[in-house]
């Protein structure tokens, strides 16, 4: 109805803090994530035992006192385990994006605000790479550079940040339309104190909010690929080499790969949470 | 005539697109560390095989005359001798192909049917608590990674219920979807969670476009509002919502075809990975490349032939 | 004019909700229309016009709270379920919407639009609706109209898309128009030829209309009454002579000042000076206070209410132009 939208913008109206904190899924969210760094950043506080500690006495046991998520085939605890797999995990959502996000960002501003032959040539390539499913590339560079954490970083990142930088671009373009870039150029600045302290810290809402919803993919990614054996590799205590661990017991001891699944999706749930609600703070409304 | 002629131009608009396909996949083996030969050949390969590989591939002349090799051959339809199985690459595609397109086709088939209605219930009751519930649950199934919901599914109702097969892939067709029914499902529920939401606001905006007002006003049975001026329109906006998925949902099966171990594509990947079978993993990713591509043409012939404003004439 | 009332309006009030604050877009909206009368409705953009043929026709419902009573032919309309309003929709009471770029579907042909109304509302045969579509559209001045009805929205222009419209709306003869500015997109041919019709029609077949515009040129030519908005209230009605004449409230006086010419839609077309109030900030008193030459201490405080000035004027001012009998409240 576009003859009937409300026009006027009330001065009164709740500030964009308080809408967003009105939400109990915002809330939520920041409350899974706080509570998920402080695991990442000091299991032992959590944790009952050594995670790699093999006790062949103990193998696969039953929730109990001692071990509230069982044992695994090794008689290591489960709950430990997971625990200290938060670190990894935790480091994950970061790692496998933060250096996406940089080059992206930078990558899709340049373009933006030069077009050009860059722009075409950028044009092409976000066709091709998106071409491919995100994680047949994914596993194919990771076949190259060989399984494992790091690895699995190069090679999320290498495909990743067309992502962002498809996002910033189209952002920069957006931003460029408004007159205060125009504004800059009359003034002299130059292209870099345009991009950068101009165009950039307007365009970057959007990215923000997708890194957050990323942060959650990187965790179902990385722990994918942990599961098929080309992410984190055993003993690594990582969610999905736990839940691959589990697999085989999942009929008779199904707490192996009962808790991990939890922490993948209440971390997941966490951040793609944070992301909606600071979707809803900084999104431009009216 | 003019559909063949649109074909034939989109197909032309790929051929740069793909130029840049095969070098990425031409650049993955050249980051090989050590002799790329000895990773194509495998590590039983005699010399004399790695000769006739390093000539074939023309590994001693300058990195374009290889890219060209590389390029030419592939469009003659050599994609190399995958290791593992010991025959020519493309003969292992073409024979896993099915599979895989099955269960493709399947899961978006399912997808639809998952997440259409729901999205429309939940756009019918935006704001009410049948919204609330169905994103909310849609919201925690995004969080969950495919082989998690895969082996949870594989677990209880194959397991232990004995409902579905454990894996494989059955005989004749009836038996393809009984054996695929699980694997199918599972991706299904991944990717009607991503498209959910947006189907969501998609239909919104449909039910409240002036058009829709305009045939309320004009007085007709609900049926035929929602039948013909809404389903209509929802429809256009699913089918690209899919096509723009489509790398998600292959993603989806390739994870799903290695829990419910269907012999498809993304298993026979996993695979060549652990095999370090190196043509056939440049095969396999140029296969997907291919399949992702074909579906994006053909939700756009889908969507011009649903959508009078983008007839082609 | 002189007859029993097809349609009255009594005290119709549409509020929407957004974000935690209430939008009124109608309060305590009341008027009548009789039997092939012609009720113009003007009013700066937004003062609610369209909300007001949206709550009549029970649409505005979907969005808001609408409370009051719309009584047609003397049923009530307001309490009536979507299901019992739908033979009403269409068949008595038409409307042509504002917006002929986005109001029809662009997935039909305008020939299926057409006739799905005829289909709700008519026992004609297949061959009998098809035929009826053809004389509609060829009314409403389009061109070879039998070999237009298989053509997409998208190949009309707009101009021919509120033609289209307008087809429509009369395809089932309705005894009630709501016309949403229906020629605003119009050269000014064809939109002597339209209006020509919707009075023909209006005169011939005892339509009544309810003609939204912000040309008061047309409301002129082709209006029996008159109702002027103002945030969402009614300030001034009447007789179309009498009102354009003589008016009674500093708003229509504005109005009349500044008639616009080469209308093109939903533009700023007076040149009352200041804006029009935001509805989620009303003042207590007149909301045309702001704006007011005449505004007094009392105008702050307490809002006029709408009442009757003479025989069959109306008008909600503390300090009327031209009128020695002032308006207590
Ligand atoms: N669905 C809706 N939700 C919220 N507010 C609405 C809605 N429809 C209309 N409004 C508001 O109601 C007020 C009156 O709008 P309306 O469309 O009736 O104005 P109008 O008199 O028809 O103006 P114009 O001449 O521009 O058509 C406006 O402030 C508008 O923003
Ligand atoms: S009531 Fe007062 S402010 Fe309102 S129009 Fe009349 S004179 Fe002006
Ligand atoms: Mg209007």
């Amino acid at each position: 109805m576009s003859d009937t939208a409300v026009s006027s913008s009330a001065p009164s109206r709740p500030s964009r803090l308080q809408l967003a904190l009105g939400k109990p899924g915002f809330l939520i969210g920041c409350l899974i994530i706080a509570l998920s760094t402080l695991l990442a950043l000091m299991p032992n506080v959590f944790a009952p035992y050594d995670p790699n500690y093999i006790d062949y006495l103990a193998i696969r046991q039953p929730p109990s006192w001692a071990h509230p998520f069982g044992t695994d085939s090794l008689g290591r605890d489960s709950f430990s385990r997971v625990i200290h797999a938060y670190r990894v995990n935790m480091q994950m959502a970061i790692l496998a994006t933060v250096f996406a996000l940089v080059i992206g960002v930078v990558v899709g501003a340049l373009v933006g605000y030069y077009r050009g032959i860059a722009d075409m040539i950028f044009g092409r390539v976000v066709d091709a790479i998106i071409t491919f499913p995100f994680l047949v590339l994914v596993i194919a560079v990771v076949a190259v550079l060989g399984p494992g954490l790091i690895n699995m970083y190069i090679a999320i990142t290498m495909v990743g940040w067309v992502y962002y930088a498809r996002l910033m671009r189209a952002e920069i373009i957006a931003q460029m339309g408004n007159d205060y870039s125009d504004a800059g150029m009359v003034m002299g600045y130059s292209d870099r104190r345009i991009i950068f302290r101009h165009l950039l810290p307007n365009a970057i809402t959007p990215v923000l909010i997708y890194w957050m919803t990323d942060m959650a993919l990187a965790i179902l990614l990385g722990s994918s690929l942990g599961y098929l054996g080309l992410g984190a590799q055993p003993p690594q205590a990582e969610w999905g080499v736990l839940i691959a661990e589990g697999r085989n017991f999942i009929t008779t001891a199904w707490w192996l790969s009962l808790m991990p699944g939890i922490a993948i999706v209440l971390t997941g749930l966490g951040f793609s949470l944070i992301g909606d609600g600071l979707a809803d703070l900084l999104r431009p409304r009216g | 005539m003019a559909t063949l002629q649109y074909i034939l131009k989109r197909l032309t608009l790929m051929i740069p697109t793909f130029l840049l396909v095969m070098v990425i996949i031409f650049l993955l083996v050249r980051f090989l560390p050590g002799d790329p030969a000895l990773a194509i050949a495998g590590d039983r390969a005699s010399d004399a095989d790695l000769a006739a590989i390093r000539d074939r591939l023309g590994l001693n002349e300058p990195a374009w005359v290889q890219f060209w090799l590389f390029l030419t051959n592939t469009v003659q339809g050599d994609l190399g001798t995958s290791i593992l199985m010991r025959t020519e690459v493309l003969d292992v595609v073409f024979q896993r192909l099915p599979t895989t397109a099955f269960l493709t086709v399947y899961a978006v088939g399912l997808s639809v049917l998952i997440a259409g209605p729901m999205a429309f219930v939940a756009a019918l009751n935006r704001g009410r608590w049948p919204d609330t519930v169905i994103r909310t649950v849609f919201q925690v199934g995004l969080s969950m990674p495919v082989f998690y919901i895969g082996l949870v599914l594989l677990t209880f109702l194959a397991a232990q219920l004995r409902w579905f097969p454990v894996g494989g892939y059955g005989e004749g067709f009836v038996s393809h979807l009984y054996h695929l029914f699980l694997p199918a499902f599972t991706v299904a529920l991944y990717t009607s969670a991503i498209i959910l939401r947006n189907l969501r606001s998609a239909i919104i905006e449909v039910l409240d476009a002036e058009y829709v007002q305009f045939a309320r006003a004009k007085g007709l049975p609900n049926r035929v509002i929602l039948g013909r001026h809404v389903l209509r329109n929802a429809l256009i906006s699913t089918v690209t919502l899919l096509g723009l998925s489509i790398g998600n949902l292959m993603s989806g099966t390739l994870v799903t075809e290695t829990v419910f171990a269907v012999p498809g594509l993304g298993r026979l990947m996993l695979e060549a990975i652990f095999a370090r079978d190196y043509p056939l993993i440049q095969g396999l990713t140029l296969t997907f490349a291919v399949l992702v591509s074909l579906v994006f043409l053909l939700t756009d012939l889908f969507q011009s032939s649903l959508d009078p404003r983008m007839r082609l004439s | 004019m002189e007859q029993t009332p097809i349609l009255e309006v009594e005290g119709l009030c549409t509020t929407f909700g957004r974000g935690g604050q209430t939008l009124p877009a109608l309060r305590d909206v009341s008027f009548t229309v009789g039997e092939g009368e012609v009720l113009g409705l003007v009013g700066e953009s937004g003062s609610g016009k369209s909300v007001t043929l949206r709550s009549v026709l029970g649409l505005a419902r979907r969005y808001g709270e609408v409370t009051g009573s719309v009584r047609w032919q003397g049923q009530e309309l307001i309490t009536k379920s979507e299901r019992d309003l739908r033979p009403i929709r269409g068949r008595d009471i038409a409307m042509i919407f504002q917006e002929p770029m986005t109001s029809l579907n662009p997935l039909l042909t305008v020939g299926q639009q057409l006739v799905e109304t005829l289909q709700a509302h008519t026992d004609l045969s297949r061959k009998a609706r098809r035929d009826r579509a053809i004389e509609m559209l060829d009314l409403v001045g389009i061109p070879a109209a039998a070999s237009r009805l298989t053509d997409y929205p998208h190949q009309f222009s707009g101009g021919m898309r509120q033609r289209v419209m307008i087809a429509i709306a009369l395809a089932a003869s309705p005894k009630l128009l709501l016309a949403d500015e229906p020629t605003t997109a119009l050269d000014v041919t064809i939109q002597a030829q339209i209006l020509d019709l919707i009075l023909r029609l209006s005169s011939d077949m005892k339509m009544g209309v309810i003609m939204v515009t912000h040309d008061l040129g047309v409301v002129a030519q082709t209006c029996d009454r008159v109702a002027v908005m103002y945030a969402g209230r009614i300030v001034e009605q009447g007789p179309v002579r009498q009102v354009l004449r003589d008016p009674h409230h500093a708003y229509t006086v504005g109005l009349m000042q500044s008639v616009p010419e080469g209308v093109a839609p939903r533009t700023q077309l007076y040149s009352i000076p200041g804006t029009p109030p935001s509805l989620a900030h009303l003042p207590p008193g007149c909301a045309f206070a702001p704006r007011c030459a005449a505004s007094t201490e009392a105008c702050l405080a307490t809002r006029p209410a709408l009442l009757r000035v003479s025989e069959d004027r109306q008008l909600a001012c503390f300090n009327p132009k031209n009128q020695t009998k002032g308006c207590a409240a």
